[in-house]
């Protein structure tokens, strides 16, 4: 029988300033990159524009395409090979232009340089300014009410100490993400939304997994005298193998996603790779290990104020 | 637990059979699954063909319009202001002024104070106008629009404009297309199938106002450039574009603002070869009764005069009229191309739309591009199952292999409850699949994991399977609901193809729970429990 874990018993509570050290140095890189970069980048989804994918049925250089481009004064446009080398997507910002002239003008430009050759423009993506703000708003709520979602859950199954630190855990997940996003130089779009808030969803998973297990054993009372930072341990150790194993099959599926599943597909792929293995870290090294501070900080606060009515009644 | 063992197996077995049969209909139950017309659905390739395909697939164009609303209001209150001096002028009130302000607004300057009140028992006669404020000693009236007439207008636009845009797509000829109204002016347009988004784009927004206005000919067009213009004309521009070197001429004409006729007298339109100008195309109109009789009049009284053509604000052409026209039919000339005199009958045919509309979204893809969208898409799928279905057999062995084959199922009932409930699958959607492969075998790693944690405690293989399967079961649920929670935040949020990853992700994430427990559990039970068990647990 093949085991990942056999009657493992890590001490994953009694390291974990390392594991804050280790995630704080993680999301501090991440928060630096986004800040050097001026923030998040937006796709057009959010910051609108126009997005075209056109190829070429040559491979053509860069530059003969910026200059076709400039000819045009639509903007700064970016220009990037996608996926091949004859295949790239152009951005192009908010113009006055109408949106029905942009394609055209794009079109006629290109055709107007023999040395580009046949031209198929394969997916045009316009988003106007209203439409992004609208958005913009929108993906905000859709993380709020998702996480709210999720507390609330937790908090109702288990208590809510639980369900902030879910919560708290799931935070760092995001800031993960979009940290690794930025370093890679990705931007913030639909597919990658929907790829953090399925993230958002899947992390919390394992967290409740471990939770379920510590009142579990609660109830068989094991040990006596064991501490809460103890029973925590436990009970993580108890569920690692299927945290990591239920993580394993998720990012076989993601990688090869990510792989295979075309450039379109990509940064969702990478978002939910990235997800699944700091959601897996969260679990075993970060939940668990607030929920033992914040249980120690309230229990060190009570004991204070104990001392403090005594001393008070004494005097 | 052997209990209702026949009826569990009739469940699969009928899940099973139910999914094949969405799949994969036999000729004559398509047409009763999915409605008349069904068989017309693409054939096969990759995927099941009963499979709604979204956008992104199958290539095609999504727009989202936004109506101008305010052009409505503001041509609403422009012909308000002439007919209120009309009926001043009638009463033989002087007007100073009578014009829009703003959106919804309008000043009303009398010539002296003195006529106040005969205006004022005028004005009642707008009951559509508020006094929002007046100026007795001056003569001057504010007047604003009343917001229930404002409302009444704007979604009479919006209703209108979504009726001829679809007006228009019908005569176009576009399988199941989707037009739809979005929030309050915002109209949805999703053509599948579409092999140049360019023109369908062009078709749609169009405007398509036909109008007839004489030629102001008693203004020069020199003196006009120059800002002389007497308040009732105004200057409109003739476009031509070389057909060799791509440069839009602009000649500028003279024209009287008063509009006497529009394309909503239309009875016909259709396209013609051009006699005066070989390869070109023109399109012949004729007016319906009311028309042809105001035709006629116009014709009648302006012999030997110009009249303009306009379309969209543009001239078209500016004939002279040589007689009185007593038909009611026209042709429209302009160096068309074959297409663009289709399109133009098109429009006219539909008729024009109540006001201007904006793209806000569009989102176009090609039908080679969507073609290797699934292409790549299902390659990541199987690539994912293979992988992930090894590693069950390996990790797992016979346990394993029980979990592979309800990960097919899992796959086969996805599919099928999608094509069932004719939701869309997109290209973030066959992410959701590939997704659900690893989240699905998660269910039974779950349970697996369990059950041998079970057996180590020193309990028989039967007593480790319930304790597994029950324990595991609780915890199964909760993680399935906060993926759901995820997913339905989503699918609410989402714009189509994101809907699609919520569909398929949530769907697959459910019926996870019928293959990976109940599934599962059956062939469990088949295999060790009874007279011919196997005896040794594999898991």
């Amino acid at each position: 029988m093949l085991q990942l874990f056999r009657e493992s018993n890590f001490d994953f509570i009694g390291k974990r300033r390392w594991a804050y050290l280790l995630s704080l140095a993680f999301i501090a890189a991440g928060l630096v990159s986004i800040a050097f970069a001026g923030g998040l980048r937006y796709g057009i989804d959010f910051s609108g524009g126009t997005l075209i994918q056109a190829r070429f049925d040559q491979t053509v250089a860069v530059d003969r395409i910026r200059a076709a481009l400039d000819q045009i004064k639509l903007g700064e446009s970016v220009i990037q090979e996608f996926g091949d080398p004859r295949e790239f997507i152009f951005r192009l910002p908010l113009a006055e232009v109408p949106a029905e002239e942009v394609t055209r003008r794009v079109q006629e430009a290109l055709a107007k340089d023999p040395a580009l050759g046949k031209v198929e423009i394969r997916r045009v993506e316009f988003v106007g300014p209203q439409v992004g703000r609208d958005l913009q708003i929108q993906a905000l709520y859709a993380v709020l009410a998702s996480m709210v979602g999720i507390l609330i859950y937790v908090a109702v199954r288990f208590d809510l100490k639980g369900g902030v630190a879910s919560i708290a855990a799931v935070v760092h997940d995001v800031l993960v993400c979009l940290g690794a996003m930025s370093l890679t130089g990705r931007e913030m779009s639909l597919p990658v939304l929907a790829a953090l808030l399925t993230i958002i969803g899947y992390s919390v998973n394992d967290t409740i997994v471990a939770y379920d297990r510590v009142r579990e054993n609660r109830g068989k009372g094991v040990k006596k005298g064991l501490s809460f930072a103890e029973q925590i341990n436990i009970a993580i150790n108890q569920t690692l193998s299927r945290t990591v194993l239920t993580a394993l099959t998720t990012f076989m599926a993601t990688t090869i996603l990510f792989a295979f599943g075309g450039k379109v597909l990509e940064d969702l792929a990478f978002v939910l790779t990235v997800g699944v293995v700091t959601g897996t870290y969260s679990t075993i090294y970060i939940a668990g290990a607030l929920i033992v501070d914040w249980t120690a900080w309230v229990e060190a606060r009570a004991q204070r104020a104990k001392k403090a009515v005594a001393k008070a009644g004494s005097a | 637990m052997r209990r209702y063992l026949w009826l569990r197996i009739g469940i699969i077995l009928v899940a099973i059979l139910g999914s094949l049969t969405y799949l994969y209909p036999p000729p004559g139950i398509r047409e009763y699954l999915y409605g008349p017309g069904s068989g017309l659905a693409r054939k096969g390739g990759l995927l099941p063909p009963t499979l709604n395909l979204g956008l992104d697939l199958q290539g095609g164009i999504h727009l989202v319009l936004g109506v101008d609303v305010d052009k409505v209001l503001e041509s609403q209150v422009e012909r308000a202001a002439a007919d209120i001096r009309g009926s001043l002028e009638k009463k033989g009130i002087g007007v100073a002024q009578a014009a829009r302000q703003g959106t919804m607004e309008m000043v009303v300057q009398l010539a002296s104070p003195q006529s106040w009140n005969d205006a004022l028992t005028v004005l009642n006669e707008f009951p559509a106008f508020d006094r929002k404020s007046t100026d007795q000693s001056a003569g001057r009236i504010l007047l604003a629009l009343r917001e229930r007439e404002a409302a009444t207008q704007r979604d009479l636009a919006v209703r209108q404009a979504l009726e001829t845009i679809r007006n228009r797509v019908d005569q176009f000829g576009v399988a199941e297309p989707t037009i739809q109204q979005q929030g309050e002016n915002r109209i949805l347009v999703q053509l599948p199938g579409i092999q140049d988004p360019e023109r369908a784009k062009a078709l749609i927004g169009k405007i398509a106002l036909l109008e007839f206005k004489m030629l102001d000919e008693r203004t020069s067009v020199e003196d006009a450039l120059a800002g002389r213009v007497p308040e009732t004309s105004e200057v409109l521009y003739q476009r031509r574009v070389d057909k060799e070197t791509k440069v839009e001429r602009k000649i500028p004409y003279v024209v009287q603002k008063r509009t006497l006729l529009t394309g909503a007298e239309l009875n016909r339109a259709e396209v013609q070869a051009d006699p005066n100008s070989p390869g070109n195309w023109q399109v012949a109109i004729e007016f319906n009764a009311v028309g042809t009789r105001i035709f006629g009049e116009i014709t009648e009284q302006n012999v030997g005069k110009l009249l303009a053509i306009i379309l969209d604000g543009n001239v078209n052409s500016a004939p002279r009229i040589n007689e009185r026209i007593p038909g009611g039919r026209a042709v429209i000339t302009g160096q068309f191309t074959i297409e663009d005199a289709r399109d133009l009958v098109i429009v006219l045919r539909a008729g024009a739309l109540p006001a201007p509309v904006k793209i806000l979204e569009e989102r176009s893809v090609g039908p080679s591009l969507g073609a290797d969208s699934i292409r790549q898409g299902m390659l990541a799928i199987i690539a994912s199952a293979l992988v992930v279905f090894v590693f069950m057999l390996v990790y797992y062995r016979l346990s394993g292999l029980i979990a592979d084959v309800a990960l097919g199922l899992n796959l086969v009932i996805l599919l099928a409850t999608m094509a069932g409930f004719h939701a869309t699958l997109t290209l973030p959607g066959i992410a959701g699949i590939a997704l659900t492969i690893g989240m699905a075998v998660d269910t039974n790693i779950l349970i697996f994991e369990r059950i041998r944690e079970e057996f180590r405690t020193g309990k028989t293989i039967r007593a480790a399977i319930d304790a597994g399967f029950s324990r595991a079961f609780r915890t199964v649920v909760d993680t399935h609901v906060t993926v759901l929670v995820s997913a339905a935040i989503l699918y609410n949020f989402g714009t189509g193809p994101v809907k699609g990853f919520a569909v398929s992700l949530a769907i697959g994430i459910a019926a996870s729970l019928f293959t990976a427990v109940f599934f599962t559990r059956l062939i469990f039970d088949l295999l060790y429990t009874g007279r011919r068990r196997i005896q040794t647990l594999s898991v």
